[in-house]
């Protein structure tokens, strides 16, 4: 956490300015579309690194809460008339009272159980996605409607990504001043050693518990906003590839690393763009940038870089 | 009345052998090295994927078949060397997280080169299904029962009677006593990753004229063979066996009874189940942890 004992409120400025400019120079729909991709996947990232970076426990099924909040804001408004709002508050409640579930069931063993029933709920919630096609349109998907704020519509992809911005920089400061606070600072001895924080007094399974089910509910919510935003959903939305791409994220950019999961966020937003065309491709890329990253760079971009300007400034 | 349910068992203990072999090689790995190995399902798919190369290149089935083992086996050991012997002092997570990088660098490569098409192959013998008290048998299927006893017998003199296995359970026990007392221990590492892939290939090409195949096949056949060693008890073999067993026969009887729609999911309940009533696995040990 270096970065951010030098400097933690430089890249705040950095990420507001950045979106301003983006705001005020991007030229036309393709760009922004990126953008606004980037910066959701940027939170959902921030979020899932406070479970792998600071937890030290893999989820392969992260999609799932994705697919939950993106199917929540798909269905309740188009079969059972609810406002779209209400829809994304109740996809993020049901994530979060899933994952303590799970949580609960989970933590009281030592070891990678998590990985494993992250898996399983994903693969579990696709089937349903992919098989209730009375409800979820099946395969094929489903349309989304707009989303409504109190009566207001968003007029435009410049207001997305105004919108996701603003709450990715919010997410940022958030996670900040979280990893400041007695919580972050329980966070940070589990990192340092499980076993430590334990005798020092960390109640480990609670804690684990709390990050999970703060990783889940605001990837609901980003599934609630890309739903309304792309306005179609379909279940691959919470498929095992769209996971892995989660945490291939998490991994390049820097385990527990905030600005790290950014970077993470920006750059493999940015690949299938560069790879669209060539089918297949783009999971080698995926995969040796796991391996490559593991093997090379084991901290992943942002704190590997860090220690090497901390070593240089010097 | 019987007869379904002799039908659905009879599929189900056949796919159960697959698992088993993939559960067995979860286990062989996590006992060598502590890792869950995710690319354990594209070795069966890339066994079955081989082997319908080959045939197709001409090649009589014997000689095909060889060869889609042969092929794996020697990319596992290649694996287990270029990378995770390279992170030799990374955390279990890290090198678990290269596993998933290998099996979608294998999934990709097998999409680039072989494309996206179903294949199928044919059956060791000939192709007439063999009817049993009602129910009907797969003409393939006595070759997977066959073939998975003699693999089993096999694996198990190695285990008890050669030094080469004895050298393997010594690590597993206790990696730097085993160390201490001469073992080579990184020489089973590398055996470890080049037996797993070799049973999963095996396991790839006995499974495909039943099930065909694809570039995609391996996860979810690798996902089920991992529920099948945690079912059984992380590490332990003859829990690995029966652990893939399970999974097999109660995804064949929940698609038969419930929803053959659902039949995926099946598998993944049982994880929860198991966890509730026996986080250990039915053959695990009760662990220690060492601080």
């Amino acid at each position: 956490m270096n970065e951010v004992q030098k400097s933690p409120f430089l890249g705040l400025w950095f990420l507001g300015v950045t979106l301003i400019l983006l705001l005020a120079l991007l030229p036309n729909g393709y760009f922004l579309d990126i953008a606004i991709r980037m910066a959701i996947n940027a939170i959902i990232i921030i979020m899932l690194n406070l479970l792998i970076g600071f937890a030290g426990q893999i989820s392969l099924g992260h999609a799932a809460f994705f697919g939950i909040g993106a199917y929540s804001s798909a269905i309740l408004p188009a079969h059972f008339g609810w406002p779209s709002a209400l829809a994304l508050v109740f996809g993020a409640l049901f994530s979060g009272v899933l994952a303590l579930i799970l949580a609960r069931l989970i933590f009281r063993f030592k070891g990678h159980y998590l990985a494993m029933v992250t898996l399983g709920l994903g693969i579990i919630v696709s089937v349903i996605l992919t098989n209730e096609t009375a409800w979820t349109g099946g395969p094929d998907g489903m349309a989304v409607q707009d989303l409504d704020l109190l009566g207001h519509k968003l007029p435009g992809d410049r207001s997305w990504l105004g919108l996701t911005g603003f709450l990715l920089i919010l997410c940022v400061w958030g996670t900040i001043n979280l990893m400041e606070s007695p919580f972050g600072r329980a966070l940070r001895a589990l990192h340092g050693s499980e076993t430590a924080a334990a005798a020092a007094g960390v109640d480990l399974a609670r804690y684990k518990m709390a990050v999970f089910a703060l990783s889940a509910v605001p990837t609901s919510i980003m599934g609630s906003l890309t739903a309304h935003y792309v306005g179609f959903v379909t279940p691959n939305l919470a498929g095992f590839t769209h996971s892995i791409e989660m945490l291939t994220m998490v991994v390049l950019g820097g385990m527990a690393s905030i600005y790290g999961s950014v970077l993470g966020a920006v750059l493999l937003t940015a690949l299938p763009q560069l790879l669209a065309t060539l089918d297949g491709w783009e999971t080698v890329a995926l995969g040796a940038i796991l391996v490559i990253t593991m093997i090379f760079l084991p901290k992943g971009i942002v704190p590997t870089l860090t220690v090497y300007l901390g070593k240089h400034s010097r | 009345m019987l007869a379904p349910f002799l039908q659905y068992l009879i599929s189900g203990i056949t796919v159960g052998m697959v698992y088993a072999f993939s559960a067995l090689g979860f286990s062989l790995i996590y006992n060598a090295s502590g890792v869950v190995n995710f690319a354990q399902g594209e070795f069966i798919m890339l066994g079955g994927m081989l082997a319908v190369f080959f045939s197709k290149a001409g090649l009589p089935f014997p000689a095909a078949a060889v060869l889609a083992i042969v092929i794996p086996t020697l990319l596992g050991m290649m694996i287990e060397r270029l990378t995770i012997a390279r992170a030799k002092n990374a955390e279990i997570l890290s090198l678990i997280i290269i596993t998933i990088g290998i099996s979608l660098v294998l999934r990709g490569l097998t999409q680039i080169f072989m494309g996206k098409a179903v294949h199928a192959l044919a059956p060791i013998s000939d192709s007439r299904p063999i009817h049993l008290a009602g129910a009907v048998m797969h003409s393939q299927s006595p070759w997977v029962l066959g073939f998975t006893v003699t693999v089993m017998a096999m694996l198990w003199y190695f285990f008890r009677h050669s030094l080469s296995g004895k050298k393997i359970l010594a690590t597993s026990c206790n990696r730097s006593a085993a160390q201490l007392m001469g073992i080579n221990t990184q020489w089973v590492m590398t055996f470890s990753y080049a037996m797993a892939a070799a049973l999963g290939s095996l396991a790839g090409v006995l499974i495909t004229p039943i099930t065909m195949t694809s570039y995609d096949v391996g996860i979810m056949l690798g996902l089920k063979g991992f529920i099948g060693a945690v079912v059984g008890g992380m590490g332990s073999g003859m829990g690995a066996i029966a652990g893939g067993l399970i999974v097999g026969i109660a995804e064949s009887l929940g698609a038969g009874y419930i929803s053959s729609a659902y039949k995926d999911a099946m598998a993944f309940l049982l994880i929860f189940v198991i966890l509730f009533l026996r986080p250990r696995g039915l053959f695990g040990a009760k662990a220690t942890d060492r601080v």
